[in-house]
């Protein structure tokens, strides 16, 4: 059933993406001749709206390497690696990981992780809308149970980890950044990306933080959480990084026993 | 299945009497000239409306223009949550809204994403858009998504598959849907019907109504080498229930004949806007949009070319009503 049109779309859309390959014959000008021409104009439109998709997803990294690297660089990618579903704005989960490959961008060793925030950024924009917890309503737990609070974390919230200062280089090129030189070899900065209302705020996370984090996203208690954060930083600070996600917006319930919490929580 | 009878049609198209459709005098009223909405903002009126972007969101909450209705591409809000549905939400509760789908591959060799129709029939669920429509075109093939609307040769084989996609449609929707021209840049050596005939046949086959893209008519009837005029008068102008107008960008085949490209990244053509007024000459005023989907103009920009729209359709709706009492 339908297999002339299962071949036909099958060299069709394989043309598309491989220029390569020859024009699918019977592809036909308006005097019946077979048109190269006309056929391309179908793979320059795959092909850049792909790359108009990713530089709506990363308009700073496409500000880092320029415009003419990026359309490169967008163009490996969409032909590698097509999105998979008609939501464009999903599409680029996997560019980090390609750029970290991408032979031409090698030397820009940070640049992955500019690209993982970004993600993070669009992941948020797009994800479930919950009502943060409010600062004073932790002020109701009782002190002799905090240590066995167990957080809901918003569904937006993602935790990028960077060896290199990656927040500080996607700020200088976000719309309205300023840049400035930066020692790539300063030390590594993580970020807590998280959207409590109609904004996407991307922080900086204090030492140890992305840890106790990920540790609270997968249901540990804040006796846990702080144990395991200490185990990578000594010198971890519970309530510095407590009020900072607090402030972000970071948490929407709280609860005490394992397995006792409101929402589902997201995070990486 | 046959959804000609039984399902809800848009009734906001007011028409005037043309040759094509002969109605009473009673029907003249224009639209236009009358702003009421229905209660529930729902059904379109056949006035002009633009694409709703993401750049124009505050000016249009904040000043909310005169317009006749807005439409989305329904990929753009099927994320879970977050501002695309927050300003989508505000500006519905304001406007009536056009749901237009660019991925759902009805002209694709393959059964339909099952994900993907449930998402949309959300998306109507949630937004009760007065109009819903997809392109007589495939672009998804195996896992893959093209972001591009591929065309399909005009066969039996094709048609069956586009026929049966469109019942699917309709079924699990439970509303009828608009097809949509589109704009070409080749043919099918192996087509046996032309895209009118394929069109017509679609109508009569699945009862789904036709939203005329009247810039596609130009850009493929300059690539085809057809008479447009021609195209739009053999057109089932009876089946229109939308029409769109855009920009297009100007190149040459590898024999330097015209080779039209759909872009919308600019005003609509001063060829497409005479077509325009033929089209609204034969079928009526009908909601209009204008589509201008990259290198997206100012809001004031993209409002006056929906204002020139209207006061086309104003004018042509005169010089018809003009013609009919005088029994020219």
């Amino acid at each position: 059933m339908q297999q002339l049109a299962t071949d036909r779309q099958r060299e069709f859309a394989a043309a598309l993406l491989d220029a390569t390959l020859a024009t699918p014959p019977g592809l036909i000008g308006p005097d019946g001749e077979l048109s190269s021409k006309r056929f391309s104009v179908y793979r320059n439109n795959v092909v850049l709206g792909l790359i108009e998709a990713l530089r709506a997803n990363f308009p700073a990294t496409c500000r880092i390497v320029g415009d003419e690297f990026f359309r490169a660089m967008a163009r490996a990618y969409a032909v590698s690696e097509p999105p998979t579903s008609p939501m464009l704005f999903d599409y680029g989960a996997g560019f980090a990981d390609f750029v970290a490959v991408f032979d031409p961008a090698v030397s820009l060793s940070y640049l992955p992780d500019v690209i993982r925030i970004e993600r993070a950024w669009v992941e948020a924009y797009h994800a479930r809308d919950a009502v943060a917890l409010e600062p004073v309503a932790l002020a109701a737990i009782p002190n002799d149970r905090v240590a066995e609070l167990r957080f809901s974390l918003h569904p937006s919230l993602r935790v990028v980890r960077s060896l290199f200062p990656a927040v500080t280089i996607w700020r200088m090129n976000i719309t309205d950044g300023v840049p400035r030189s930066v020692d790539v070899d300063s030390d590594g900065e993580d970020a807590v990306v998280v959207r409590p209302g109609a904004e996407v705020e991307v922080r900086l996370i204090p030492p140890g933080g992305a840890e106790f984090i990920t540790a609270l996203a997968s249901g540990q208690s804040l006796t846990e959480a702080t144990r395991r954060a200490m185990t990578e930083f000594a010198l971890f600070d519970l309530s510095t990084n407590l009020a900072m996600l607090v402030q972000a917006g970071a948490f929407i319930g709280y609860g005490f026993a394992q397995g006792e919490s409101y929402g589902k929580t997201e995070a990486r | 299945m046959n959804f000609a009878v039984g399902y809800p049609v848009n009734h906001g198209a007011l028409s005037f009497p043309s040759e094509l459709n002969g109605q009473d005098k009673e029907d003249m009223t224009l639209a236009l000239e009358s702003v009421a909405l229905d209660t529930r903002l729902q059904a379109i009126l056949s006035r002009a409306g633009v694409g709703l972007k993401a750049e124009h969101y505050r000016t249009i909450v904040a000043t909310r223009p005169d317009i006749g209705f807005f439409e989305v591409h329904a990929e753009n809000y099927m994320g879970a949550g977050g501002p695309p549905h927050r300003y989508l939400t505000e500006i519905r509760n304001h406007y009536p809204l056009s749901l237009h789908g660019v991925g759902l591959s009805i002209g694709a060799a393959r059964p339909l994403d099952r994900d993907h129709l449930r998402r949309l029939k959300q998306l109507i669920e949630r937004y009760q858009p007065g109009l819903f429509s997809e392109h007589l075109a495939w672009s998804t093939h195996d896992t893959r998504f093209f972001d591009d609307l591929l065309p399909v040769p005009y066969t039996s084989e094709t048609l069956a598959l586009v026929t049966d996609h469109i019942d699917e449609v309709q079924d699990t929707l439970g509303r009828q849907m608009l097809l949509e021209n589109p704009s070409t840049y080749l043919a099918f050596a192996e087509s046996t019907y032309s895209e009118i005939d394929f069109i017509v046949e679609t109508v009569r086959r699945t009862g789904c109504g036709l939203l005329l893209d009247v810039n596609n008519v130009y850009v493929s009837s300059t690539n085809q080498r057809w008479d447009p005029i021609r195209y739009l008068d053999e057109y089932p102008l009876a089946h229109v229930q939308e029409i769109h107008l855009a920009g297009y960008t100007r190149e040459a085949d590898e024999a330097g004949r015209p080779l039209l490209i759909d872009t919308h990244d600019r005003p609509v053509d001063e060829h497409v806007w005479s077509l325009f007024e033929h089209a609204i000459g034969r079928v009526g005023p009908k909601p209009t949009l204008i589509e201008w989907d990259t290198k997206v103009p100012t809001w004031p920009e993209l409002k006056a070319e929906a204002d020139r729209a209207e006061a086309t359709m104003v004018a042509v709706g005169k010089r018809e009503r003009h013609r009919a009492a005088i029994g020219y």
